[in-house]
């Protein structure tokens, strides 16, 4: 492979509430039974992409944890392998990353000793398939300095306001950039994955650093997009960012629907996931579950309807669950009734509990009781 | 220097013809059980949680399966770098070549990837039973009692003690005598076919009887053991154990799993069962369907009905369909408003949009009553059923089927239709 992939995945976002206290985006169980970084570690697995870096700051204690072996994406090879850099006081250093061009500067001499030609730098908490070798191709194709991913949101899709918002000439060159602008000039947006040439991206890192400046989109996209050339990539396939609790929750709620569920899960490429060896879901008697995911591990006793049971739920007897999230290992006492809620991992719900959220106020629940054990 | 204190041996390598179709293709370590696992998953798990780090696999009968499942052992844990898991087939050797002709006569002919180890205890194992035993305490066991070998028994009711070989033991446990089958047994201690050897008497005793035809543990090496005077003792083993090689225990051990606390339970955190799994999407239960008293793997979707049943991973079961008292393996296809009632189906059988399954009054199977029986349908994996279609019970199908072969589209009670080609 002619790349070494980047993977931005330090990133905390308030947006997301209560339920980024204990991780990062990045690491947010998704989907039952993936975390948002498999989108991307699966996107550079698949465009056989050998070498990963994984920059992480924010409470990474979930990610490394997820990240405990390479061999879950086949990075554990002779050949590249999987990295994760987080910061480290050297002689010259005691800061944290303290922006994501600074993560990179810090860990320059990762760049400086691979021999792949080219980058790809993708942020961790983006849901999509993408061959990143189309992306480079184009990128050589117009010999451009850095190439952005874009993407063109439907009106009322999602919020403009939270992404790097771009404008394009007629040749797809970047004219304009504006980082979570006011007010959207187009409604074409950076994705958060770039190909740049890897000498270009040291020297512009070299440089940034020594003005003192940290971030990659505005000290290096939007400082440098008259002077380098920038050209957009446009995507058109699926594609969601999960930085806000309301998207996290829709995005989830995408995968109740067949199509987009086999356009991940039954075409080729497969995404990919750490195995925990959890037995098959259980149903018992008196469980009743429509229009619902279900991950390994789980055990029903309730009713669940347009919902999401991530891994190792227990729903116990006479539970109502209604259009909510139940992340992973939570344990749901006998009659409670939940509707609109997250539920955050590893909570145990007592007896009759009953939590309920809006349709368009949905509620993050972080309950830290004790689990008696049966 | 290479020292490993205790290694396995797993017997894999037998057809188990008493599953029927399940095993025309794959040998029956390799049939699936319990939604997602494969029946060797259960001896193996057991080794790497027991501590046992070096397990060889004996295979003969259609190994392609069993290869690809075990591979380089990253599941189990037994990817090593000394020791881990070593798939052992029968070989070409300078002077003559033999297949493996009985269970000891295969431990012969392994005799050098043993020596290699330099073990101390040698613990035999088949891989046809679901059960979770530590090995480490039947060597404390053995260790303890002084014994030469130690054989694994499990308490049988007295009436079907005489199916199986029982043992005679004295208060201290030591073996004294053995019945192979008894009439009138004396003894409920059935023999569960795990022993443990002091390795040098397991490598004197398999050199001796070299030349037995079709030289077997329980009939040549333990007698002749015996008679030699080596101290043979009796652990007794009290939890689940579960012998899975008629199509109608295999069905009952797979019924069990989905009691609301079952006797062997997969749920418990401690004692884990590891298969190898793809990474798949969890399942999709629909908004009309209803899934009640089952076992459903990653990755299924269901738009029908199903219950008290064992369903594997990736399988789809459609509108209007009904699967009761079923296992289904991975990868089938059941059809819109498809019917299916107490059938074992295999990995990747299509069953035909409004087709029932096991209609009608029981009748034994012309072609193997012994095999096919206890009401059950059986449908052998990668087999196409059409459309349409009504099959009654005590049935077996291989192969892809028309329409054709369903006179006036019912395929009656002990019928079957077998096509295994090369």
């Amino acid at each position: 492979m002619r790349a070494i992939g980047i993977i931005l995945a330090g990133g905390n976002n308030s947006r997301m509430g209560d339920l980024s206290a204990k991780r990062a985006v990045a690491a947010m169980p998704i989907v039952g039974s993936y975390r948002a970084i498999d989108f991307t570690l699966s996107n550079m697995t698949n465009s056989h992409i050998q070498k990963v870096a994984v920059f992480t700051q924010y409470n990474s204690r979930s990610l490394n944890e997820h990240l405990n072996s390479s061999k879950w994406w086949d990075f554990g090879r002779k050949q590249g392998g999987l990295y994760v850099f987080t910061p480290t006081i050297t002689a010259t250093n005691n800061f944290w990353y303290k922006g994501t061009a600074d993560a990179l500067y810090q860990n320059i001499n990762f760049l400086k000793a691979a021999h792949e030609p080219y980058v790809v730098i993708a942020s961790g908490d983006g849901i999509y398939k993408m061959d990143y070798n189309k992306v480079l191709e184009d990128h050589i194709a117009t010999g451009a300095d850095i190439t952005v991913v874009c993407k063109d949101i439907k009106p009322g899709e999602d919020d403009l306001s939270r992404f790097g918002v771009v404008k394009v000439d007629d040749d797809n060159r970047i004219i304009g950039f504006d980082e979570k602008p006011l007010i959207a000039e187009t409604n074409t947006v950076s994705i958060g994955v770039y190909v740049v040439r890897r000498r270009q991206l040291i020297e512009l890192l070299e440089a940034c650093a020594a003005e003192g400046r940290t971030d990659f989109v505005n000290d290096i996209l939007i400082r440098y997009k008259g002077v380098k050339k920038l050209y957009a990539y446009k995507m058109d396939s699926y594609w969601r960012n999960i930085g806000t609790v309301e998207s996290y929750f829709n995005t989830n709620k995408d995968f109740l629907n067949k199509e987009i569920r086999d356009y991940f899960f039954r075409e080729h490429p497969d995404v990919y996931s750490k195995v925990e060896d959890l037995p098959p879901a259980k149903y018992n008697g008196e469980a009743v579950v429509n229009n619902s995911l279900v991950a390994s591990g789980c055990i029903i006793n309730g009713t669940v309807e347009d919902s999401i049971l991530f891994k190792k739920v227990y729903v116990g007897n006479n539970c109502v669950i209604k259009n909510s999230i139940i992340l992973n290992d939570v344990h749901i006492g006998d009659n409670s009734y939940i509707e609109n809620c997250i539920i955050e991992s590893r909570d145990t719900l007592r007896a009759n509990t009953v939590r309920t959220g809006e349709p368009n106020q949905i509620k993050v629940v972080v309950e830290k009781n004790f689990r008696y054990s049966l | 220097m290479i020292k490993k204190e205790m290694i396995a041996m797993l017997l894999a390598g037998g057809q188990g013809s008493r599953l029927g179709v399940l095993t025309s293709k794959l040998a029956k370590p390799a049939v699936a059980f319990g939604g997602k696992y494969k029946i060797i998953d259960f001896p193996l798990s057991n080794c790497i949680n027991s501590g046992v780090d070096t397990v060889g696999v004996l295979t003969q009968y259609r190994p392609l399966r069993l290869n690809q499942h075990i591979g380089i052992g990253i599941p189990w844990d037994l990817d090593r770098s000394i020791g881990g898991v070593t798939v052992l087939p029968p070989y070409e050797k300078s002077t003559n070549s033999q297949w493996y002709t009985g269970t000891a006569n295969a431990i012969y002919q392994n005799l050098e990837y043993i020596d290699y180890y330099n073990p101390d205890y040698v613990l035999i194992l088949s891989g046809d039973h679901i059960y979770k035993m530590d090995y480490e305490v039947m060597l404390d066991f053995h260790k303890s009692s002084n014994a030469d070998i130690t054989l694994a028994t499990y308490a049988v009711p007295m009436e079907e003690a005489s199916r199986f070989g029982v043992v005679i033991t004295d208060d201290k446990g030591c073996i004294t005598e053995f019945e192979e089958k008894p009439e009138h047994p004396r003894s409920n201690k059935a023999s569960m076919g795990i022993y443990i050897f002091n390795w040098p008497v397991l490598r004197e005793a398999l050199i001796t009887m070299k030349d037995q035809p079709s030289c077997d543990f329980g009939k040549h090496i333990i007698p002749y053991c015996h008679e030699k005077g080596n101290k043979i003792c009796a652990y007794e083993y009290k939890g689940y154990w579960k012998d899975v090689g008629t199509l109608g225990s295999y069905w009952e051990a797979n019924m069990e799993l989905i009691d609301i606390i079952p006797e062997f339970n997969l749920y418990e955190e401690f004692w884990r069962i590891y298969t190898k799994s793809d990474v798949l999407p969890p399942q999709y239960i629909a908004s009309d369907a209803s899934v009640t008293k089952s076992i459903i793997g990653e990755g299924t979707e269901v738009y029908g009905t199903v219950e008290s049943s064992v369903v594997g991973s990736g399988v789809s079961i459609g509108k209007g369909a009904i699967v009761r008292n079923s296992i289904i393996m991975n990868g089938a296809v059941i059809e819109d408003g498809a019917i299916i009632d107490k059938a074992i189906i295999a990995e990747g059988v299509v069953i035909g949009a409004g087709t029932e399954l096991g209609v009608g009054e029981e009748a034994p199977n012309e072609l193997a009553p012994h095999i096919y029986s206890f009401g059950l349908v059986t449908i052998g994996e990668n087999s196409v059923i059409p459309a349409g279609v009504k099959i009654g019970k005590n049935v077996a199908i291989f192969g892809q089927t028309t329409i054709d072969e369903y006179p006036d589209g019912l395929l009656k009670s002990g019928s079957s239709i077998i096509k295994v080609g090369e």
